[in-house]
């Protein structure tokens, strides 16, 4: 299971980062019970310290919150936080690598607003 | 528990396999020892077991030495690739006995594990194959629920569903049951999630022992093109470097500080994180 993650990035913050998808997707919605750390640990075959620095973060960031003795759970108005972070680091993450690999591959702007037309014209279909 | 090595040595005749060993576990947790073939694992091990007693040094657990201390051994369970020839029992019937000798051990749990790794047969130990017999030193080790449970690379002869059974009941029992437990092994990408802690042995000394996150946040590769790379890593400690073409791949050992991050990251360079087991490979190389 280890290859699902890729070694762009630490361990945990893609660990954090699945969760935080989940919650964005709706598979998880407030006051659900999130996945424990054991189970993250046997179904990823990662080690423990790693799933659970993953999970404080959420924790400390107020998207999951403990319940003593039951587990974690989805904390109110989790999705939305979420939304506006990834909204905020949107640009640095996908624009900036998609404005140096068009250029890389001498891409116009012009011509990278007509794809993104064309995929999104498509995607309605 | 608290297991104590004090300035522990370990020879057979001439050869000496353990200098100076320094080593103090107390905490239940899970520890995986790692160290080249031949360099003291088994003999540390078997200190500890109570198997043997050292040249020189001492070992202690809970301050007492364990070398014939019945009470102690009680509390210890040391599984190992063990040979059951001439054994005519069935694993069932020898878990029986063996419930009558060990204070902590759960026959229930026990039965339960043989039924999981199908060892319920009527068939003498000495007849199943390497792998079965391998898999019942687990269901021994695990049921034991010894205050201090040894595996010395048990798990050699069992095929990978048997082992992925083996860490999941590990991981699930020691939740319920913690206790500390030495993991001996060479399986190090495949085991590591399981380590709470690791141990590595390097030429019959202890080379660290460190929480798993703290040893594998110790390491980081930095990629790039060969002429940043070579400007960011100066100074820094070098564990390995490959080279494809122009690019080159470092690993270093120590931290980058958040403004290093910022700075490999300005110039173009891939920071990624390090494998316990890559760790592992570049920090007992060449040793031989």
């Amino acid at each position: 299971m280890k290859s699902v993650f890729n070694t762009d990035k630490p361990i945990y913050i893609q660990v954090r980062e699945r969760i935080e998808d989940q919650i964005i997707n709706k598979q998880l919605s407030e006051d659900d019970q999130a996945p424990s750390t054991n189970q993250l640990v046997n179904y990823y075959k990662i080690n423990h310290a790693t799933v659970s620095k993953g999970i404080n973060q959420l924790v400390e960031e107020g998207i999951l919150y403990k319940k003593r003795g039951i587990g974690m759970f989805v904390a109110e108005g989790a999705r939305k936080k979420l939304l506006n972070k990834r909204r905020e680091s949107f640009i640095e993450d996908h624009i900036v690598t998609l404005v140096h690999e068009a250029n890389k591959l001498e891409i116009s702007i012009e011509e990278i607003m007509t794809y993104i037309y064309e995929v999104k014209r498509s995607e309605k279909q | 528990m608290n297991i104590k090595a004090i300035n522990l040595n370990l020879s057979y005749g001439s050869d000496d396999i353990l200098h100076d060993i320094n080593l103090e576990i107390n905490a239940p947790k899970i520890y995986g020892l790692l160290g080249r073939n031949g360099v003291g694992k088994t003999s540390l091990l078997s200190l500890i077991g109570s198997f043997r007693e050292p040249t020189s040094g001492q070992i202690l657990i809970n301050g007492e030495e364990p070398f014939e201390n019945a009470r102690l051994m009680q509390e210890t369970t040391f599984m190992y690739d063990k040979d059951y020839t001439g054994e005519t029992d069935p694993p069932s019937r020898i878990l029986k006995d063996i419930n009558r000798y060990r204070p902590h051990f759960d026959l229930e749990y026990g039965m339960e594990l043989l039924s999981k790794f199908k060892l319920e047969g009527k068939k003498s130990i000495a007849k199943l194959s390497k792998g079965k017999q391998s898999a019942f030193n687990v269901v021994i080790g695990l049921a034991s629920r010894s205050p201090i449970t040894i595996f010395d690379e048990v798990y050699l002869g069992m095929d990978s569903p048997a082992r992925d059974i083996f860490y999941k009941e590990l991981l699930k029992d020691q939740q319920m049951h913690p206790r500390i437990i030495i993991l001996s092994t060479h399986l190090v990408s495949e085991m590591d999630y399981l380590f709470d802690e690791v141990i590595i042995l390097k030429e019959g000394r202890i080379l660290l022992k460190e929480p798993y996150d703290e040893i594998v946040s110790r390491g980081v590769t930095v990629t790039g093109s060969k002429q940043a790379v070579d400007e960011f890593i100066e100074g820094k400690e070098i564990l390995n470097e490959e080279q494809l073409g122009d690019t080159r791949s470092v690993t270093i050992y120590g931290n980058l500080s958040d403004a290093e991050q910022v700075r490999a990251m300005e110039i173009g360079l891939h920071v990624g994180p390090v494998s316990l087991n890559d760790l592992f490979i570049q920090l007992t190389k060449g040793e031989e």
